[in-house]
């Protein structure tokens, strides 16, 4: 064996290339949303006006805090491998609930968010607890709670209802400067999201989970509670967005969730931000760029007038090629897997 | 430095499942400082005893004592606690969290709410040391490790849990050949640390190897424990399967037996492998023999038109072909039984019966797909154990998947048949089956391209030897043709094949 045994040790050595490991996904995300507003400014303007003035970087951040809240939420299901499909609906029920609490004083605004969350993260307990203990399928248990969700509301809502006191409005107004306060809060509570995942304990059981929820039982990982939480904190994600959109309108209303399409646009998001849809990587840096990506695609398209229609072809377009060059990668992982 | 008291002692283990008794009062002992063979063919007991001195199954009778005080595990975590810790032939990592992160998985040092990263890493680190593996980094990702560095991660990962009784279950089923070198490396490490080593293996040279006593089980009973030293190759067969396997391998082909040639390569290439010249006749078994990476997979891939040849040419049964996709081939009636069964041999959530039909519903158009077939005469042929044609193959032992994936593609008559690693991981009953198989398919006039590692098996089948080196063809060796000299051509030192 000892002839072998030279002759082969060469071959052992050799490491992965350094590029690889610098060009994550995440870097690639932001490289990408550079690109873009560099493309956008010249295309704007050639129109004779410009994307990034303070209209501009207000409207992105506007365009990011709703979807941004959403998607960090449907980051950390997705990272445990499960998906989020009821949150469209969760967000139109919870600012009903928030705006209808609140019923126009200022004393009942705490209650009111209180009284949000606490059914969202009932929602979300109702999800995590489907999917880990009935062992249903992510996918069919959200959208099942979906369609419950939507059966309760077209039943009793036929359009905007409650009212939010003026002061609290100011949460979906007021501004430091350029940037919007719910801007602000929506990337603390994203802060705070990539401090769970990536610090804390739970954070690194959830993508123990998502990476293979056997190897995680195995290892000692409660991975019905992993699962629960994490859509617990989806849910309640989806309901301080719902908050959110309530304090701008001014008032809840029932399709606010899914006339954005908030489900499977948190899930574009989320993928385009370079998690994988199978789960056990990625992370809410990407979540948040992703986010950007599509917010910046749509101010820009809003500055062209350019037709709807053409701006989903275009979204779907950056969508499938984003989702195809991780698949590149992933496959050139394995292979090197294989022949190491 | 071996105890005088044992690490763990079972005694008179017994285990049922669903009234089947499975191990029938099983006395095992392990020392520290000492690697304890345990062999037998599948169906033995091997893993049920691994399972229960893991905790994970518990035993009807018998008693476990650890460190001399009498034990009894609820689970898996008792016996982690007791200093137990099992490397499952699978493994248990996760490929894109780093190695440190894979170690303490599930058992985080938290630190101000935070988990202490600075600890795990240091802590792993010093693990590493300890086992003298300082060539893997605490913050590597998984994915960028070889399945040895892999290996070692998982031996880390049970030592970080105070393990000093550790259980290998077929721990070289996953590596190349060069990389179990430096397996043995690690377990004699291991021992000189003091720690007590289960080792179950197939392997008779690995055993021999590396062990200090060898027990032997059959049918769930204990037939022997040795010393290794007072044991021989040939005493272990018999110990085995309870009978002597003196001749080992069927008769090779007759002269006379030969056909004409079916499958012909002429000066082809591809990225791999280059110039490669070569016949294959009707009849006869032709051993594909060189090092891991020499292109011995290669070439039967590109055969089979998964990495297709680029230049030269492929003929089969005479007529040149363009082979570029592995449904042509299979359509020219060549068949490819791949090293990796269950990655890509068969699709394991799906029964028996599914399986053995798998090819030729795939490739086949027409009626010949759709026929009434004769599933029960093939797994017949093939002499496939299992509960029943509708019994999904994932629950099969490895020797009987082996046999479902032989009787897919004889349920093509395929004319080529080439074969990769056919006997990795199976025990010594199905091994002989599987030799016999393809020699009863070569008698009734298959050509056999068999490729393995496994040289003793290599040069008892073959009737001639080709030896890969480097992408290319090194030479031919005649039936019976010694180690040395293959090996010789193998690491290309040309002037050792003369002597």
């Amino acid at each position: 064996m000892s002839i072998l045994q030279q002759h082969t040790t060469a071959r052992h050595t050799v490491r992965r290339p350094a590029l690889r490991r610098r060009f994550t996904p995440v870097v690639v995300v932001y490289l990408a949303l550079v690109a873009l507003l560099v493309i956008g400014s010249v295309l704007v303007g050639v129109r004779g006006e410009v994307l990034l003035d303070q209209a501009g970087i207000l409207n992105i951040l506007t365009r990011s805090t709703a979807l941004g809240l959403v998607a960090i939420g449907q980051t950390m299901v997705i990272l445990t491998g499960s998906l989020d499909l009821s949150v469209a609906y969760l967000i139109g029920l919870t600012s009903l609930i928030a705006a209808e609490t609140m019923a126009g004083q200022d004393g009942m605004v705490v209650p009111g968010v209180l009284l949000a969350l606490a059914v969202a993260a009932a929602v979300g307990l109702v999800n995590g607890l489907v999917i880990t203990v009935l062992k249903a399928n992510a996918f069919i248990a959200t959208l099942g709670v979906a369609l419950i969700l939507r059966g309760y509301l077209e039943d009793n809502y036929t359009g905007p209802a409650g009212d939010v006191p003026r002061g609290f409005q100011h949460l979906g107004y007021d501004r430091i400067g350029p940037l919007p306060v719910a801007a602000l809060l929506m990337l603390a509570v994203a802060a705070l999201a990539w401090w769970y995942l990536s610090r804390t304990r739970p954070g690194y059981h959830i993508y123990a989970v998502g990476g293979d929820i056997e190897v995680a039982r195995l290892s000692g990982v409660p991975t019905r509670r992993v699962v629960v939480t994490a859509h617990v904190l989806c849910s309640l994600a989806a309901g301080l967005t719902g908050i959110y959109l309530a304090s701008r309108l001014g008032s809840g209303a029932p399709y606010v969730g899914t006339d954005a399409g908030y489900d499977l646009e948190s899930i574009a998001a989320v993928v385009l931000g370079g998690t994988l849809l199978a789960g056990g990587r990625g992370g809410v840096v990407g979540t948040i760029g992703g986010v950007l990506i599509l917010a910046t695609l749509d101010t820009i398209f809003d500055d062209l007038a350019v037709d709807p229609f053409f701006k989903d072809v275009v979204r779907g377009v950056v969508l499938v090629t984003a989702v195809a060059l991780y698949a590149r990668r992933m496959m050139a992982d394995r292979t090197r897997g294989r022949l190491a | 430095m071996t105890d005088v008291t044992p690490r763990v002692r079972l005694t008179g283990i017994t285990k049922s499942f669903l009234g089947v008794p499975v191990l029938h009062g099983v006395d095992l002992d392990l020392r520290g400082g000492e690697v304890h063979a345990v062999m037998g063919e599948n169906g033995a007991g091997k893993s049920t005893l691994l399972k229960v001195l893991a905790g994970v199954h518990r035993p009807d009778g018998g008693t476990i004592e650890v460190d001399g005080a009498p034990a009894s595990f609820a689970g898996p975590t008792d016996a982690q606690r007791a200093g137990i810790a099992i490397i499952h032939q699978e493994f248990t990592l996760l490929p894109h969290r780093s190695v440190a992160e894979n170690v303490y998985l599930g058992r985080e040092p938290v630190r101000r709410m935070q988990v202490d990263r600075r600890r795990m890493v240091a802590d792993t680190r010093d693990l590493l040391d300890w086992l003298g593996e300082d060539g893997i980094d605490p913050t590597d990702a998984v994915s960028s490790l070889s399945v040895a560095q892999r290996q070692v991660v998982e031996i880390v990962k049970a030592l970080s849990t105070d393990a000093r009784v550790l259980g290998m279950d077929e721990p070289t089923a996953a590596l190349a050949d060069h990389e179990v070198e430096l397996l043995y490396d690690l377990v004699r490490r291991l021992r000189e640390r003091g720690i007590a080593i289960l080792y179950v293996s197939h392997r008779m040279r690995e055993v021999f190897d590396l062990s200090d006593r060898i027990t032997v089980l059959k049918d769930g009973r204990l037939v022997t424990c040795a010393p290794t030293g007072e044991l021989t190759p040939e005493d272990l067969v018999r110990y085995m399967v309870g009978r002597d396997l003196g001749e080992y391998y069927p008769d090779r082909a007759a002269p006379g037996d030969l056909g004409p040639v079916r499958l012909a390569l002429r000066g082809a290439g591809n990225a791999r492998v280059r110039d490669l010249d070569l016949e294959v006749r009707a009849g006869e078994i032709v051993g594909l023999a060189g090092l891991q990476g020499s292109g011995r997979s290669a070439l039967a891939r590109a055969v089979f038109g998964v990495e297709p040849f680029t230049t030269g040419g492929l003929e089969v049964d005479g007529a040149v072909r363009r082979v570029t996709r592995p449904r042509t081939a299979v359509r020219l009636g060549i068949a490819l039984v791949t090293e990796d069964r269950k990655g890509d041999g068969l699709a394991l959530r799906q029964s028996v019966r599914d399986n053995t039909l798998l090819v030729r519903r795939a490739a086949l158009g027409g009626r010949r797909a759709r026929a009434r077939s004769d599933v029960s005469r093939l797994l017949d042929l093939v002499t496939v154990v299992a509960r029943g044609e509708h019994q999904e193959v994932r629950f099969l032992s490895g020797g009987n998947q082996q046999k479902v994936v032989l009787a897919k593609w004889l349920a093509v008559e395929p004319r080529v048949l080439l074969v990769d690693e056919p006997t990795r991981g199976i025990d010594v009953g199905a091994k002989r089956a599987v030799h016999e198989l393809l020699r009863d398919l070569a008698k009734r006039g298959v050509a056999v391209l068999m490729i393995s590692s496994e040289l003793p098996e290599l040069i008892g089948m073959s009737d001639r030897i080709l030896v890969m080196h480097d992408g290319a063809l090194a030479g031919e060796l005649p039936a019976g043709a010694s180690e040395g000299d293959v090996m010789a051509l193998a690491t290309g030192h040309t002037a050792g094949a003369a002597a």
